[in-house]
């Protein structure tokens, strides 16, 4: 419960920009040493949150992607008893040592890790409704027991703990206590110039502007199923590059379209609504 | 300061207690909010507030509190941060007296800092008009003025936390407004469940090792059917004339219902007003199956939910009808029926449009009777789903709120 005032704060980086209020959030993270949760539309920078941390804190990324059926266990260690039985039969490897059959998920990596590391928690809310509130116990004590072996596996660093999620479910509320919370907002126009510049130095000033223009109007278009986020603008941005288009508007010649909506309804709305029908080019 | 503020926003929704608390005096400790109103702003906000849903109560509860604080130019006080600093000078809290702290309510908290506050009078500093509610508290300014609060600090950017909590900007994720799709499938999400069911391709490795000692060493594979998710839904809309202003709440959770692919199985139906007999496949009111074919198909474990204003003529209710819904003498009531389903299914509820201040008259009164009724809100559907997977109706005496 003491906390740790930390030498370094957390700005951002290069490449990874952020705002007040999210230096802020990882900063109390870092000081009072709980974890970040960050939530936020897909694409506003949620998973690259945890590499930029790592990356001007000096540390190591351990990144753990969280699928429908990950259990907390998996993070800890498995035991790869297939590979053992296998090995009874057919291989030529001490059975005996069950040590050789522990695998150490990332959780379990980052413990014994000589130096502190970022652990990314990626999308957590994928997982059953239980797996955070199973994480708790380890994450609390940064420690546990390989109960096949006995040994006790105690966290050398606290390390730096992300987790990000979509909202696909609802984090328990004891979770949700034990975090330091950021919800990203969608960047305005203002973040998203400055976004587009650190991925695409030098592009052209109106080509820019008018992306961002059109990027923005598709946003704000309300029949949209997917709305575009910051990484389609960027790849759209790349596409255009490439193809030496310079300038854009939200008509029916709008270049690429393919490459900011990903639904195909959603062409279909857009070329009827500003394309007179007619579809864009995608 | 503190302790006003966090009243005015546990006032407004957002319960913060002593981890909350504790958490935010270890960061004003370690001076994470440089000492100035914005920074206190990011660093509250990131500690007390726990999800976006909070986000628009915090700004509000930040506006009316901070108000007129940035021409004010004041050292404010920190008596939360010196009282929770004593708190862990005695050796911290324990799990139980924290537990404890965690239910006072905050008039309780308040008279216990006050009492604690009178015995170090001579800490105090007075006249602060920004400590307390209306001048009267006597919390102190105490011993922690270098870390105090400072507001207009750095040139030319006072005032930014307030002019952005004014903003309103998350407004729209507030979960007691109406639900949107994305909201809905979170809620209906929760409903899922799991069971091991059909055929058996998953290999059981626990169960292949214990096989294979007890076959002397021989390799014994044992296989087991894989997780599957278990629930089951009958899902039951009114498209009666009186939910048309709800055409678009219920069109969306229709959708977030038939996209949940967490479902083993989801039935759709519909009614007009009250269910006669018989409920619809269409929104037309074609097709279907009666309520006797309905309870004699499904399991007692399906979860019914059933969504509709409960707004009608009260003669609606005890019209007769028999299950194929013509008017019959000695047919059932349609409240009736409606109790019919609500004894053959465990689990059921209610899903209401209408604002709660209208359920205690009327029809919607006499049906919240039947069924366990919940408002049509995101809190409410919350709630709905957890009451599906936990409470269990006893049969015929419909649970209360
Ligand atoms: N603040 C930022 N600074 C620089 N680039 C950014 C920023 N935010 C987003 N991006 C760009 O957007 C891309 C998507 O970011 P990322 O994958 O981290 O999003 P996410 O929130 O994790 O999305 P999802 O919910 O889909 O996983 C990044 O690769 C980066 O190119
Ligand atoms: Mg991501």
């Amino acid at each position: 419960m003491t906390p740790v005032p930390t030498p370094v704060r957390f700005k951002g980086t290069d490449s990874y920009l952020t705002n007040e209020g999210l230096q802020a959030a990882v900063n109390c993270a870092l000081t009072l040493q709980r974890p970040l949760l960050v939530k936020g539309e897909p694409g506003t920078g949620k998973t690259l949150l945890a590499e930029a941390i790592a990356q001007s804190l000096g540390h190591r990324l351990l990144t753990w992607h969280v699928k429908s059926t990950t259990r907390a266990q998996d993070g800890l260690y498995v035991y790869d008893t297939v590979q053992r039985l296998y090995d009874s039969r057919f291989g030529d490897g001490d059975v005996r040592d069950i040590r050789r059959y522990i695998r150490q998920g990332p959780l379990g990596e980052a413990f014994s890790a000589p130096e502190r590391v970022v652990l990314l928690i990626d999308e957590v809310d994928k997982a059953d409704l239980e797996f955070p509130n199973d994480l708790l116990h380890e994450l609390d004590r940064m420690r546990f027991r390989v109960t096949e072996t006995g040994d006790e596996v105690v966290a050398k660093h606290r390390p730096v703990v992300v987790i990000t999620s979509n909202n696909e479910k609802e984090l328990p509320d004891a979770f949700l206590r034990r975090c330091v919370f950021h919800f990203i907002d969608f960047p305005d126009a203002d973040l998203m110039r400055r976004i587009v510049a650190v991925h695409h130095p030098g592009l052209d000033g109106t080509l820019a502007e008018q992306a961002l223009k059109v990027f923005y109007e598709l946003r704000n278009f309300t029949r949209l199923r997917k709305r575009p986020s910051t990484s389609e603008l960027i790849d759209w941005i790349a596409v255009l590059k490439s193809q030496g288009v310079t300038d854009v508007k939200l008509d029916e010649s709008l270049p690429f379209l393919g490459a900011l909506l990903k639904k195909e309804q959603d062409l279909v709305s857009v070329a009827e609504a500003f394309g007179r029908g007619r579809r864009p080019r995608a | 300061m503190f302790l006003p503020f966090f009243y005015e926003l546990r006032r407004r929704g957002v319960k913060v207690g002593a981890q909350e608390a504790l958490a935010l005096a270890g960061a004003l400790r370690a001076g994470l909010h440089d000492s100035g109103l914005d920074g206190f702003y990011h660093v509250a906000r990131a500690l007390l507030v726990h999800s976006e849903t909070q986000l628009d109560t915090f700004d509000q509860a930040f506006l009316a509190h901070f108000k007129g604080v940035e021409t004010a130019g004041l050292e404010l006080t920190q008596e939360l941060l010196s009282w929770l600093e004593e708190a862990r000078e005695r050796r911290d809290l324990s799990p139980e007296e924290l537990a404890l702290l965690e239910q006072l309510d905050p008039e309780e908290i308040r008279r216990m800092l006050e009492e604690r506050l009178r015995e170090q009078k001579e800490r105090h500093d007075g006249g602060n008009r920004w400590v307390g509610t209306g001048g009267t508290s006597p919390f102190g300014n105490g011993g922690f003025a270098r870390e105090g609060i400072r507001v207009g600090g750095k040139g030319g950017r006072q005032g930014m936390a307030l002019m952005q909590a004014g903003a309103r900007r998350y407004a729209g994720y507030r979960d007691d407004l109406v639900l949107d799709t994305r909201q809905m499938a979170v809620a209906l999400r929760k409903l899922r469940a799991f069971a091991r069911d059909g055929s058996p391709d998953e290999l059981d490795v626990d169960e292949s090792i214990a096989a294979t000692a007890r076959n002397a060493g021989e390799l014994e594979v044992v296989t087991r059917p894989p997780r599957r998710p278990n629930t089951r839904v009958v899902l039951a809309m009114d498209v009666g004339g009186s939910m048309d202003p709800y055409a678009a709440v219920m069109s969306r959770l229709f959708s977030a219902a038939s996209h949940a692919t967490h479902f083993k199985e989801l039935r759709i139906f519909y009614f007009h007003n009250c269910v006669y007999g018989k409920l619809y496949a269409t929104p037309q009111l074609t097709g279907g199956m009666t309520v006797p074919e309905l309870t004699a198909q499904v399991g007692r474990h399906h979860k019914l939910v059933m969504v509709g204003d409960a707004s009608m003529a009260p003669y609606e209710l005890s019209i007769r009808t028999d299950a194929e819904g013509h008017y019959k003498a000695d047919g059932l009531e349609g409240l009736t029926w409606l109790m019919q389903l609500a004894q053959h299914f465990e689990r059921n509820v209610w899903l209401n449009p209408e604002p709660m201040g209208t359920w205690r008259t009327g029809t919607i009164s006499v049906i919240a009777r039947v069924f366990p009724m919940f408002p049509l809100t995101v809190e409410g559907l919350g709630e709905a789903v957890t009451h599906l997977t936990r409470g269990r109706t006893v049969k015929g005496v419909a649970a209360r709120r």
